[in-house]
């Protein structure tokens, strides 16, 4: 259910560039989802068959590559990338402070897509 | 068969309201109209924390309500059974609030008679943290029963919030929620939470609650000077 609102944003923003650009089909979008996002892969391209039925985007895959979670050392400053599932457990690589400011790691970001 | 061309999209889908929310911020600002968003799972209790606050505040911050519920107007009705102003959403099938359905909201409400208007998002810990409403202070509910390990579960949620506050806490006794555990978990991903303990229940911990309220509706005030 979580994964409905996000991939109707998508579609929305795949549709406003396909049709700027006279497309006559969307083949691929390229994706970029921070690896912080807990919607699953399957479950948008799922719901995003669902609502692309009928539309310039129907049957367009979604390619989408995961980022990671980046964060910065309150105390030096570094950045360093985290793992997501041993974030309450972060030690900085540099000085070995605890505390951080996320930096990247949640965004759904369109890069580009292949249309015809 | 036609050739197969790339367009450079380069847009992040959360752009559109991290601007609207961004607006409704700065409206409130205006009319110095405090707006705080309520998270938690269902039930862990958002109404009750609502109601629990109507007497702390009396005669000293003027409060409405936004209250977001699926398909149903109960949670708005107990609210203004209890003489505060509440405007109900229907959000259908959608699982959280964003800054778009907010403004809806505000627009039904005077806010300009008001210090503080309170959100009741969606129950859920998943979607409401990815959507921001334009809130100025983001307030997250852990109840006892759910227990200590959320923090590991739902990162973003805990990450983006200013306050948690565990409800409940009249059934610590009964269970095996680890306080200091929660409080480890929770602040690793965010250290600049503050966290407090309240049961809606009995009354436990709630002048804490109406203290840090109080606090941040004078600070918001003065920030306008
Ligand atoms: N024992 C106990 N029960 C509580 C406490 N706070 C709330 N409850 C009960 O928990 C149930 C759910 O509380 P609500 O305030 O409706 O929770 P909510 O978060 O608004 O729920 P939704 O709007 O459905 O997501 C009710 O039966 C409350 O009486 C508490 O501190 N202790
Ligand atoms: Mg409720
Ligand atoms: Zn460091």
């Amino acid at each position: 259910m979580h994964e409905l609102p996000i991939t109707e944003s998508i579609l929305k923003i795949v549709l406003k560039h396909a049709r700027a650009n006279s497309v006559h089909k969307v083949m691929t979008v390229h994706l970029r989802i921070g690896k912080l996002s807990d919607l699953e892969d399957e479950w948008i391209q799922r719901y995003f068959d669902y609502l692309s039925k009928g539309t310039l985007a129907e049957e367009a895959k979604l390619k989408i590559e995961r980022t990671p979670v980046i964060v910065r050392c309150n105390a030096c400053s570094e950045s360093y990338e985290a793992d997501v599932k041993n974030l309450n457990d972060l030690t900085c690589t540099a000085c070995g402070g605890k505390e951080y400011t996320l930096i990247s790691g949640r965004e759904y970001y369109i890069k580009n897509m292949e249309v015809q | 068969m036609e050739n197969v061309r790339l367009i450079e999209v380069k847009e992040d889908i959360l752009s559109d309201n991290i601007k609207l929310a961004g607006e409704v911020r700065e409206r409130l600002r205006g009319t110095q109209t405090m707006l705080l968003n309520l998270m938690s799972s269902p039930g862990s209790g958002k109404t009750s924390l609502i109601l629990q606050t109507v007497e702390g505040l009396a005669g000293k911050v003027r409060f409405g309500v936004i209250e977001a519920d699926i398909d149903s107007t109960v949670d708005a009705e107990k609210v203004t059974a209890r003489g505060i102003p509440a405007i109900q959403l229907r959000t259908g099938g959608f699982c959280h609030l964003d800054a778009t359905m907010v403004t809806q909201g505000i627009d039904a409400m005077d806010v300009s008679e008001l210090d503080l208007v309170i959100i009741e998002n969606v129950g859920n810990l998943v979607c409401p943290a990815e959507f921001d409403t334009g809130a100025h202070k983001n307030i997250m509910i852990l109840s006892v029963p759910e227990g200590d390990d959320k923090p590991l579960k739902y990162p973003l949620m805990f990450s983006i919030c200013d306050l948690l506050l565990i409800n409940k806490i009249d059934y610590l006794s009964l269970s095996d929620f680890d306080m200091s555990a929660l409080r480890e978990r929770a602040l690793a991903l965010n250290p600049r939470l503050t966290i407090l303990e309240v049961s809606c229940k009995t009354g436990a911990g709630i002048e804490g609650w109406i203290d840090w309220l109080n606090g941040e509706v004078e600070t918001f005030k003065n920030m306008e000077e």
